[in-house]
């Protein structure tokens, strides 16, 4: 079984790196872009566990590790085969 | 003969890069804005520096090849002009394809400040001809992105070429895992260009050029362009 | 939002009490409504107004021929000479480091960077001193590895080096860790800015990150006891953005030069609020803003929000009428945001628009010399002479000397730093010229042949078992890491981190460090000339130990004869400038091989004073080739750190025949005013000449030489093994999860 997990910073968290990235597509002609958020991509595959459990442990997983729930927030995205 | 310091925003060791060649070696320097789109003609060499330029957001250099004076780097290196690139400016070059390979987070994936010595592998070059074969430098390195990579078959294509400059080396000169810093490939810490105008390091030669500061093993680099161009 | 009605829960939220309500009510001559609610919260916070600190740090001396500027400014200024002045502050960020270690230490970084380059410096150095629980608690590692990785990365960015710092675990700072940033500068005695709002019609520019709901009550928080739930007041953390900090730094020094800058100020704690109204009261002006045109990151924000926001990497600048189109072009040169917010004006109050509309106007006096001041009552603590009772008798002598050693050069209060000082970019700028790792940073000042030595030093369990001795050996001990260096101290700063003052104790601690500290300071003829207090640093009732950090700056005249604390050569003699005492107490032996905070050692002053001018004396004079404070671990342990040398490992074999003083107090325990030296035999009796001269026992201990570190008769191990356990502790701590027994 497989889960994406974005991770990106919670609206209103300064995003320096997002900050820093949109004014380089602005001065390379992309004057469109409203507002750019970098954020973490994060592939887990799972073994032997039951769809809804697997799902229980990531969001575990997100809020001990690989968030950091004082500044990030997650989404988990399942993928199906 | 005269320097150029390029100073992109987040530069940082602009102002030793230029205190070295005014104050060390009474050499002619001048500062050159990111956002020039004309680099004076009697410049001969320009020194792209370390810093953090645009922060290192995204991967450090990707922003900053953007920069309009990258443009004329680029121009001025294709003239057969000489570009130096220490730390972030190496990566900056890397990442604008002036220099083969990339430069990724150490393998301990951590920023890491301290001497180490680097072996010099060919001093055929403007930029090496002062120092002898084989000789061994005692410099400092200062990075998080300095692990240096190429594929195979590049490797060989530097190697035969004599491409590689520099490799991370014990205070003996032997080229062992032990001495490898940040997991670079073949221990290399600086290469040059096929042409053999455009160079660029990961260790700090500029923090070295006096006594006072404990060591002096930087200068041979910056004497040995000043002599090329003498 | 802001024609809510002010009711008794919306007051208690903000952290005001009735009595001070009722004052704000006075001083208004009406009801405040919520902006100016927010602004009085955060203004008259302890963070902010020092209101239970403010009457005893006057007792400092803060003159003195070198002083430019004293405490009240965004930092202090000492004249160096050659036309040159150091600009330098410590600052804390102890409780958004224990929330987001990561943000929290960064912003520090960043806020105290910018309180230096507001006076017109170009910062050239960072120190920090850092404070974590017991390294036993699952969160102490943690919290070590996001704080280091924050200044790490905020101080490398910017590109300003941190040359130095202290590192120290105890229990009683499980809830509470203290971050602690000392930032100095260079500049030229004619180009120093304060932050005065001076000149009627003058405009107000705002530049650096657009304003967004960070840190709202950031200042409120940094002056409230954690409770239990305390992790849970996340929304409040800040982001750092150390490359706009880079920028506003830059853009900053070049608008100085232009002659259009009047004052400047760092939005720091209370943001915008405390920027605009403390400028206009050392000006004796008023001030008039309008929010609608501060630029912003987010949408929707209220007058409130505005005013409270403490998003980092921004600056108020008041620049001279005509002069500010040149200010914004150089700004925009350096992609930063930046507009005109407002103006001064002549009636001192400080007046908030948005448009039109007036959304808040405070007299200037009320937010600034009319907030409370408070004489909190102090009691000194009952269990206090017990602490200090020690029963030397009851204590065992050590079976194997040699074990004592080694388990005391790998516990993390003494094993090497160097995990943490290699992650910091030590050497950018050139200066460097003595690495972390010993007594102070050294650096050179360009273009002049003097150097700057730096230093932060407390030793808390001193300042818990008697803390007006713990804050004079502070400040001696600060001064003596400057000594060995070769300089002569100059200047101080400090950071008193402490309990929360409503406890009569911690006041009680407060004062009598505050005490030792104006003492010690007062014979040593050193002035303090910025500093920060930190209260409320406790959780669920337990209070850190008192912890006064002292930030030491001393001139060294030529760079060329600053000292190090490594041995130089073979054959040299080892020497103890200073006096044995049968002294053990508060020492790092006591706690770690018996598990005992007790006793205190003794200081004399004079005695102090006269080692430290005897060290530096031989320093001046060239007759000596290594000089080392001992501090914890004794003897022993500094005589070990002299053997580890960056270049090579030393041996050393020495003799004690000091028959009437027990043994291990000899080599571990902790008597002040003691300073090991190494010089070459022919120089031996110039030393003891100086020595004499200034009435300072001079022991000559043993010779250098060999691969083993002998003590005759006690022990006798090799050196190599006892680097490899102080090189290891902390990364093996760290790396590992948990502490080597040895």
């Amino acid at each position: 079984m497989r889960f994406n997990v974005y991770v990106t910073l919670k609206r209103g968290v300064l995003d320096p790196q997002g900050k820093a990235v949109m004014d380089a597509l602005h001065s390379l002609h992309f004057g469109e872009v409203r507002d750019v958020r970098v954020g973490k991509f994060i592939e887990l595959n799972l073994d032997g566990l039951p769809e809804q459990e697997a799902r229980a442990r990531v969001e575990k997983m997100c809020q001990e590790l690989l968030a950091n729930p004082v500044i990030e927030e997650f989404r988990i995205e399942e993928v199906r085969a | 003969m005269k320097f150029g310091v390029v100073v992109f925003p987040g530069s940082n060791c602009d102002h030793d890069c230029h205190h070295v060649l005014k104050n060390v070696l009474s050499k002619d320097v001048t500062y050159i804005w990111h956002k020039t789109t004309a680099v004076d003609d009697d410049v001969d060499c320009l020194i792209l520096p370390g810093g953090f330029s645009y922060g290192d957001y995204l991967r450090t250099g990707a922003i900053a090849r953007f920069s309009p004076v990258m443009a004329e780097v680029e121009q001025f290196a294709k003239k057969g002009k000489y570009v130096m690139g220490i730390c972030n400016g190496f990566q900056i070059l890397c990442e604008a394809g002036l220099l083969p390979g990339v430069l990724m987070m150490n393998n301990s994936l951590k920023f890491i400040c301290k001497n180490v010595h680097i072996r010099v592998e060919n001093i055929h070059t403007p930029f090496t001809s002062k120092c002898r074969k084989g000789e061994v430098l005692k410099m400092p390195i200062a990075h998080k992105d300095g692990n240096y990579f190429v594929d195979e078959s590049t490797l060989k294509r530097l190697e035969d070429n004599g491409q590689v400059l520099f490799r991370y080396s014990t205070p003996d000169g032997d080229v062992s895992s032990k001495a490898n810093p940040n997991g670079s490939v073949a221990n290399i810490a600086g290469v040059v260009n096929a042409e053999g105008n455009v160079m660029g390091m990961m260790p700090h030669p500029e923090r070295v050029c006096e006594p006072i500061l404990g060591g002096t093993d930087g200068l041979g680099i910056f004497t040995s362009i000043v002599e090329f161009l003498g | 939002m802001e024609d809510m009605e002010t009711t008794p829960e919306l007051i208690e939220e903000h952290g005001i009490t009735e009595d001070e309500y009722q004052r704000i009510v006075e001083l208004l001559g009406r009801e405040p409504n919520l902006v100016e609610l927010g602004i009085f919260s955060v203004m008259w916070s302890e963070h902010c107004s020092y209101k239970s600190s403010r009457l005893h740090l006057g007792k400092f001396p803060t003159e003195g021929e070198r002083v430019i500027q004293g405490p009240g400014e965004n930092a202090g200024v000492v004249d160096i000479g050659d036309g040159l002045c150091v600009v330098f502050k410590i600052e804390s960020h102890n409780h958004p480091s224990f929330i987001e270690p990561y943000q929290g230490a960064a912003t520090g970084v960043g806020g105290i960077l910018r309180d230096i380059f507001t006076m017109g410096a170009r910062p050239i150095a960072l120190l920090d001193s850092l404070r974590f629980g017991s390294p036993d608690q699952k969160k102490t590692s943690y919290l070590l590895k996001g704080v280091v990785s924050g200044i790490a990365d905020y101080g490398n960015c910017v590109g300003i080096p941190t040359v130095g710092g202290e590192l120290y675990f105890h229990p009683s700072y499980n809830g509470n860790c203290l971050v602690n940033v000392m930032a100095l500068g260079i500049a030229k005695k004619e180009s120093i800015f304060r932050a005065l709002a001076e000149g009627v019609g003058n405009p107000v520019i705002y530049v650096g990150s657009p304003t967004g709901r960070d840190g709202i009550h950031g200042a409120t928080m940094a002056s409230d006891v954690f409770g239990e739930g305390g992790e849970e007041r996340r929304p409040t953390v800040q982001v750092g953005d150390p490359f706009t900090e880079k920028l506003l730094l830059e853009a900053c020094l070049e608008a100085f030069g232009t002659g259009c800058v009047v004052g400047v100020q760092d939005m720091g704690a209370a943001g915008l609020t405390s920027s605009s109204s403390e400028m206009a009261a050392r000006a004796n002006s008023g001030i008039e803003i309008d929010v609608e045109k501060v630029p912003r990151r987010e949408e929707g924000m209220t007058p409130y929000e505005v005013m409270l926001s403490e998003s980092q990497e921004r600056m108020l600048f008041v620049a001279r009428k005509g002069g500010e189109e040149r200010l914004l072009e150089i700004f925009r040169k350096w992609d930063l945001n930046a507009a005109i917010i407002g103006r001064v004006i002549e009636e001192q109050v400080m007046r908030i628009k948005e448009g039109d509309k007036v959304v808040a106007e405070i007299p200037v006096g009320a937010l600034t010399e009319d907030a409370p001041r408070y004489r909190r009552p102090s009691r000194r603590p009952t269990w206090q002479d017990d602490l200090n009772r020690l029963d030397t008798d009851g204590i065992p002598l050590p079976q194997d000397y040699a074990r004592v050693l080694e388990r005391l050069l790998s516990s993390l209060n003494i094993a090497s730093g160097e995990w943490i000082y290699t992650q910091y970019d030590h050497m950018v700028r050139t200066n460097t010229v003595v690495l972390p790792g010993g007594d102070a940073a050294v650096l050179r000042i360009k273009g002049t042949q003097k150097a700057v030595a730096l230093t932060v030093d407390c030793n808390p369990r001193y300042c818990y078992l008697d803390p007006y001795r713990g804050g004079l050996i502070a400040v001696f001990e600060a001064a003596r890491n400057l000594t060995v260096s070769g300089a002569t101290p100059i200047g101080l700063t400090d950071c008193l981190n402490f309990g929360s003052p409503e406890r009569e104790e911690v006041m009680w601690q407060f004062e009598k460090a505050i005490e030792g500290m104006r003492d010690a300071c007062c014979r040593l003829g050193v002035p303090v000339v910025s500093g920060n207090v930190s209260f409320y640093n406790e959780t669920g009732g337990v209070s850190v130990y008192p912890t006064p950090v002292v930030g030491m700056v001393g001139l060294i005249e030529d760079v060329e004869r600053c000292m190090t604390p490594w041995f130089k050569k073979d054959g040299d003699m080892v020497a103890l400038l200073g006096w044995h005492a049968e002294e053990f107490g508060g020492s790092e032996y006591l706690s770690v091989e018996h598990g005992l905070e007790r006793g205190m050692p003794e200081l004399d002053v004079d005695r102090e004073l006269r080692v430290q001018e005897a060290c530096r004396q031989c320093i001046m004079d060239g007759i000596i080739n290594a000089a080392h404070d001992t501090s914890e671990g004794g003897l022993a342990v500094a005589l070990a750190e002299m053997c580890f040398g960056p270049e090579r490992t030393f041996g050393v074999r020495i003799g004690l025949r000091k028959r009437d003083i027990r043994a291990d107090a000899l080599l571990f325990g902790e008597a002040q005013s003691r300073i090991l030296v190494s010089f070459s035999p022919e120089n031996g009796e110039k030393v003891a000449e100086v020595a004499e001269k200034r009435g300072v026992n001079l022991d000559v201990l043993g010779t250098v030489g060999g691969e083993r570190f002998v003590v005759d008769g006690l022990m006798d191990v090799e050196v190599e093994r006892l680097r490899s356990l102080w090189k290891g502790g902390l990364e093996g701590f760290i790396e590992g999860g948990k502490v080597k027994d040895v």
